[in-house]
């Protein structure tokens, strides 16, 4: 019926009328107004809470000569050293020890479950209190660390935050503390999705061990083990706690990141453009990961 | 007797191979399980050093923050009747910044489902067309950095009015931690047959009817491990909630807690007890749904 009172009234109302069937999809009645109406929330969220912001930082970032000012600046400068440091063994470590732990996790027996369970507290545990902890715990006079080398080896430890390297390193170790459960599990996960027999069927191919490392469950491994890389990346650009908390940004102002110097030129020094600046310097390196890491995601069907 | 002599001359020789394989065999299980029980102790040392170190601040006696011990030693509990009952000005807030915490992370929790689950259904099994850029736009949302975002965020805030008011902390975490409950809900929605909508659609049922009766019913394992990631994801957020909440009657527990480090003489004690409370919910949170959890977090892990 429909299609025959189309025609009667001749070529634009066909067209029209295909054009809102391609629309409506496989959708009748008023099916097609309800999906739209279920969509209204998180379309509502998006445009006022991601769209806005992104669109409204890129306006603000957008004068070129407050990058002249944002480059000229030996902290910043310095941040980007930090950064690059931060990410590159901030990522592999994280990622090679949850590899190698989900390995671990895999063997049988209750006191290997068992220590799963408290191996995944840092996860749990707030991030806030835990960066406190590590922060006091690194004092160089009455920290427990310290306090522990000179009770247990008699040896008087370093002040861990009083220098830049030490203090960076203190953070990557507080990042890798915080977040190595979350990555160990989501890798035992996949190492558990890998069906028995596979591995049956290596061993009666006579490997085991490194080999059947090498050989099955790396191989196995190795897309989702990528995805992993991008995404952890991606998150520790973007980590603020680890450092703000640990290290303060300091000595001097010399262990910032990216996103930290960023809100400390926005807020401690009440220059909002300057710490956008900041951050949208870090985007002719995000844009790139986050192009591979969308087509990769949809290519492995892998979900975090 | 020779047959005696020729038996027990032969025995030795035919069993010395598969005796010496089977100790081989013995001697290497001991050190893989010597080997494991090595890296457990590592482990658990650690995990373990920084909560520890939470905990023995929390018990030291008053003014007796940082003396050179590894475990106080006029122990005390002292501290946590303190922040119980309110005793410091910095925690004479502290349960109704309880209150904040537990109310802005309820209202995400219930706000991320609500939103998520819509979405899903709506590009999932009502099948909208072009329901895809739905997901990529939350796919993107996923890999932003939230911490780039902080500084246009928290001006459009100041904008709409919204500093101070629990609401514009709910709306950033809610916007961060859908994206993540919509890919879950997709992913485990395909489990769900769509010809049970469709026989339900014959039948003449609404999709509200449909979304209520058989989508919601059929998604509870997956509400239940999202709610939880939502539930934490809030417990744990840090600089949205110290960016825009800066009045002792909104603020929130990890605010409170970061006031402390503004100063240079303030009460450790108070500080690590306080943490320990506050830390106390998403430990439990995490220990009573954690297999729904880590399921639910690595649905799919990899595609073998």
């Amino acid at each position: 019926m429909t299609t025959a009172s189309a025609i009667e009234f001749g070529g634009p109302a066909v067209r029209r009328q295909s054009l809102w069937r391609y629309w409506r999809g496989g959708l009748r009645g008023s099916e097609f107004t309800w999906a739209l109406a279920f969509l209204v929330p998180y379309i509502g969220v998006f445009v006022a809470f991601v769209a806005y912001p992104v669109f409204y930082g890129l306006w603000m970032g957008s004068k070129p000569s407050l990058y002249t000012e944002v480059f000229s600046d030996p902290i910043y400068q310095q941040t980007v050293v930090n950064t690059i440091v931060f990410v590159a063994f901030g990522v592999n470590l994280k990622l090679f020890f949850a590899l190698m732990l989900s390995g671990f996790f895999m063997r049988p027996g209750w006191w290997v479950k068992g220590l799963l369970m408290i191996f995944v507290l840092p996860w749990a545990v707030p991030a806030l209190p835990a960066f406190i902890s590590i922060h006091w715990m690194l004092n160089g006079e009455w920290g427990l660390l310290n306090n522990a080398l000179y009770h247990l080896l008699g040896l008087d430890g370093p002040s861990w935050l009083n220098s830049r390297w030490l203090a960076l390193g203190s953070a990557i170790y507080s990042h890798v503390w915080k977040w190595l459960p979350f990555w160990t599990v989501i890798l035992l996960a996949g190492r558990m999705s890998i069906p028995q027999e596979i591995y049956d069927a290596a061993k009666v191919d006579g490997a085991t061990g490194l080999r059947r490392f090498a050989h099955v469950s790396f191989p196995l491994l190795a897309n989702l083990y990528l995805v992993l890389t991008l995404l952890a990346t991606i998150f520790l650009l973007g980590d603020f706690n680890s450092v703000y908390f640990v290290t303060g940004g300091g000595p001097a102002n010399s262990t910032h990141l990216l996103a930290t110097l960023g809100i400390r030129n926005a807020f401690d020094l009440a220059n909002p453009r300057l710490g956008v600046a900041v951050v949208m310097s870090a985007l002719p390196l995000l844009i790139p990961l986050v192009i591979i890491l969308m087509r990769r995601i949809k290519n492995a069907e892998v979900q975090l | 007797v020779s047959t005696i002599t020729a038996d027990t001359a032969l025995a030795p020789a035919a069993a010395r191979p598969a005796e010496r394989m089977k100790r081989a065999a013995r001697r290497r299980r001991y050190l893989t399980n010597v080997g494991a029980g090595v890296l457990s102790a590592v482990l658990l040392v650690w995990t373990l050093t920084p909560i520890y170190n939470i905990v023995m601040v929390s018990f030291e006696a008053e003014g007796d923050v940082f003396s050179d011990h590894l475990w106080p030693a006029n122990a005390s509990a002292n501290s946590f009747w303190i922040v119980v009952n309110q005793g410091y000005w910095y925690l004479e807030y502290f349960w109704h910044q309880f209150g904040n915490s537990v109310y802005i992370a309820s209202m995400v929790t219930l706000l991320v489902l609500t939103i998520g689950s819509m979405t899903s259904f709506s590009v999932m099994r009502m099948r909208i067309r072009n329901g895809w850029v739905i997901t990529n736009a939350a796919l993107l949302t996923y890999v932003i950095p939230a911490s780039f975002l902080a500084i246009p965020f928290y001006l459009i805030m100041q904008r709409y009015g919204l500093h101070n008011n629990p609401w514009s902390v709910i709306a950033a975490i809610v916007t961060f931690a859908t994206p993540y409950a919509i890919f879950i809900f997709q992913e485990y929605g395909r489990s769900i047959p769509l010809e049970l909508d469709e026989s339900a659609r014959i039948d003449g049922a609404s999709p509200i009817q449909i979304y209520f009766k058989i989508y919601l019913p059929l998604m509870v394992p997956a509400l239940v491990a999202v709610g939880t990631f939502a539930l934490l994801a809030a417990w744990n957020e840090y600089l949205y909630q110290f960016l825009l909440l800066s009045n002792k009657q909104s603020m929130t527990v990890p605010v409170a807690l970061a006031q402390f480090l503004n100063s240079d003489v303030a009460p450790w004690n108070y500080m690590m007890a306080t943490a320990i409370i506050y830390a106390l919910p998403p430990i439990a949170t995490y220990y009573a749904f954690r297999n729904r959890m880590s399921s639910g977090l690595t649905m799919g892990g990899v595609k073998g």
